[in-house]
């Protein structure tokens, strides 16, 4: 097996524009870094349900839950993550006060934390990533090997991972203002990557290229960069398209035993030339993600969609690639 | 089976009734692109148009000639035909800046714009957006009511974690205001801890505890700093936000629901067609975007393969054609399970298909393809 480009890598954080398929890449990581008998939590946090969605369970609740074992006895474990539970667990995490959240809830302050700022929504979700990473079983030994983010998109991602510097800036002292360094320290550490999934479309790939320069910005740990739903091209030229003829169409047409006729021959005509003009359009936008100096890795679009033996698939790739 | 009935997107710009089209949708199907087409659409055939982008792609904003975020409609230079079409990108802490100083003196509103708490609340903090989308939503259309500068405002919404997030926010807004929460905030400002305790009574102390130990005293002074600067300006953001959700009840609104012909896509375009017939907002339909077009449906999947296969050896290129078309058919056919299932379980919602284009959007002209698109579609009547 190749050997991972992130050894050190702890918390993998995915993010991607919406549409880019981010849920579905984060999943087949998980079940690529879960190899060899390790353990990785997998953790959603946009109230979607997307890993319920993927993995074909029922809705999940706040829970650990076992989602997929690997060859080898590695497993993926899931987590949706909802604020107001994170809530009430780190109140009675740091101050055991877990008591109190009845009557938060009843002062509305609950609804004021997850909902009215949502900012603070966002430091509880990146504090409970960092307290999977930081949790320890009875030996000592890290809880889960790796935890994979299934983040809020590309446009928001650093804003997502950045709130713990805002909070800073605003609690100058205090156990929040330590709280929010020790997460910060995590999230900035090199047990942090934070990958981003695009296709080879200009408005994914420019959103990747202002979401690295942002996180390059922040000081936050770019990762890879996942091209998914990748095409092969159907020839080896398709400047071999664009020279066709009607009239060669129209005599190969007779042999292939297709009755040739003038709007069925324009039509194959277009959708040739659809073909050439998205190669080009691949061709540069390829080089626009190379030049951003990241390790790339690339996942096909799979024509039966996805289900559990397709993330299977996906994963393989990846772990040949050396992304997990 | 039937199709699903039309969305006839012609109709609904030109009725001199629609006021506001909101475009919904879950991230990267296309909501801004639909958005400029509609107004670039509306502007030539007559309407006075302003469309409100959230957070556009570089070359659509260029499109429109926006060049800077300065939350200001700019006229779009260009549009054919009677009509006018006016551009803004929302500029959310300017939003946010602009009603502080609406609502409260000078002073007051500086002492606002100068705490920490509100600088994190009004730039950073993800939310705020959905908030000022709506709150410039509300400014425009007073704007157009009073003088007439507009006479159609399409919106675009943020790409929340959940998109229908800005319904909520005038709501959830309200009931925070209503909270005693709010007062408990405001009252270190007022004069520490006994004013705390005489508006809690009983079981304060525990509360005043907890807030004190986790947020920290310093914070815990600025936040309520801030809360008592706005306390006399919460009346002014209630009536807003609840002017704005009547706003959006309006017979003269129009929701237009964007997606993409995908699971997921589509899941999420099923929720906001629940959820706004819930709320009683008005829905005018599905907009399906970047569908696959088949150019020639008579050549079945079978023949082309077929085909394919006994000539590849002395035509590949021609080969090659026969396969891309078999494959366009594949994804045709699964995009149209897609939209079906949605139709089945909203049999009533009407529906447009648009081409998935080779290109992005980047000048007008590609907008005028969008909005000539999105008006005649495939749809049956």
């Amino acid at each position: 097996m190749p050997s991972s480009d992130w050894p050190n890598v702890v918390l993998h954080v995915v993010s991607g524009k919406g549409g880019t398929g981010k849920t579905t890449v984060a999943a087949a990581l998980a079940l690529g870094l879960a190899r060899g008998g390790r353990s990785v939590m997998l953790m959603e946090v946009e109230g979607r349900q997307g890993l319920a969605q993927l993995f074909d369970t029922p809705p999940m609740p706040y829970e650990e839950r076992r989602l997929a074992s690997t060859p080898g006895g590695g497993e993926v474990w899931g987590l949706a993550v909802d604020p107001e539970e994170a809530l009430l667990e780190y109140l009675e995490m740091f101050y055991n006060l877990r008591r109190a959240g009845g009557v938060l809830r009843r002062m509305g302050a609950v609804d004021f934390v997850t909902t009215i700022a949502p900012g603070l929504r966002d430091v509880l979700l990146t504090g409970k990533a960092v307290e999977l990473v930081r949790r320890r079983d009875k030996h000592h030994a890290r809880a889960y090997d790796a935890i994979v983010l299934d983040a809020p998109p590309t446009g928001r991602i650093t804003r997502f991972l950045n709130v713990n510097t805002e909070i800073a800036g605003v609690a100058k002292v205090g156990p929040i203002r330590n709280q929010a360094d020790g997460v910060m320290a995590v999230l900035r550490s090199d047990k942090t990557a934070v990958h981003l999934v695009t296709l080879l479309e200009e408005m994914p790939v420019q959103e990747t290229t202002d979401g690295v320069a942002e996180l390059e910005d922040a000081a936050l740990p770019v990762g890879g960069i996942v091209v998914n739903m990748t095409r092969p091209p159907l020839l080896p030229d398709v400047a071999d398209l664009a020279a066709l003829t009607p009239s060669r169409v129209s005599a190969t047409l007779t042999q292939a035993g297709i009755t040739p006729n003038a709007p069925l021959i324009q039509a194959l005509l277009a959708d040739g030339e659809d073909h050439v003009a998205r190669v080009e359009l691949e061709r540069v936008e390829r080089a626009r993600i190379a030049a951003l100096g990241r390790p790339v890795y690339e996942l096909p679009a799979l024509s039966g969609g996805i289900d559990l033996a397709a993330l299977y698939e996906l994963s393989d790739m990846l772990t040949e690639q050396g992304m997990a | 089976m039937p199709g699903p009935p039309r969305l006839d997107i012609d109709a609904l710009i030109h009725d001199p009734a629609t006021r506001i089209i909101v475009c919904c949708g879950a991230g990267g199907v296309g909501k801004t692109t639909t958005a400029a087409a509609l107004g670039l659409r509306a502007a030539e055939q007559g309407r006075r148009v302003c469309v409100l982008t959230i957070d556009p792609a570089r070359r659509l904003a260029q499109a429109m000639g926006l060049t800077e975020l300065d939350n200001t409609p700019r006229p779009v230079v260009g549009i054919d035909g009677g009509g006018s079409l006016s551009a803004m990108m929302l500029d959310m802490k300017r939003t946010f800046d602009e009603v502080v100083e609406g609502h409260s003196d000078s002073e007051r509103a500086q002492a606002i714009l100068d705490n920490p708490f509100y600088q994190a609340l009004s730039s950073s903090f993800a939310g705020t957006q959905e908030y000022m989308a709506m709150e410039k939503l509300g400014q425009l259309r007073s704007e157009a009511d009073r003088d007439g500068t507009w006479d159609l405002i399409i919106v675009d919404t943020p790409p929340s974690r959940s998109a229908l997030d800005f319904l909520d926010a005038p709501d959830r807004l309200g009931t925070f205001l209503d909270g005693r929460f709010i007062k408990i905030l405001a009252a270190p400002a007022r004069g520490a801890g006994r004013g705390i305790g005489k508006i809690l009574g009983a079981g304060f102390s525990l509360f005043a505890g907890v807030l004190t130990k986790i947020l920290g005293a310093q914070l815990l002074t600025d936040l309520g700093a801030f809360v008592g600067a706005v306390d006399t300006m919460f009346g002014g953001f209630r009536e807003r936000a609840e002017a704005t959700y009547a706003l959006l009840q309006d017979p003269g609104t129009s929701f237009v629901v964007v997606a993409a012909p995908e699971r997921d896509a589509l899941r999420e375009a099923s929720y906001f067609v629940d959820r706004l017939k819930q709320d009683g907002m008005p829905l005018a339909g599905l907009v399906l975007n970047r569908v696959q077009q088949v150019r020639a449906p008579e050549l079945s999947i079978e023949q082309a393969l077929a085909g394919a296969e006994r000539i590849r050896a002395e035509d590949p290129a021609t080969a090659a054609l026969l396969q891309l078309h078999a494959d366009r058919m594949r994804i045709a056919e699964r995009q149209g399970r897609l939209a079906r299932r949605f139709t089945v379980a909203h049999p009533g919602v009407r529906v447009t298909d648009v081409y998935a284009l080779a290109e992005d959007v980047h000048d007008l002209d590609g907008l005028r393809e969008v909005g000539s698109l999105l008006a005649c579609s495939d749809a049956e009547s």
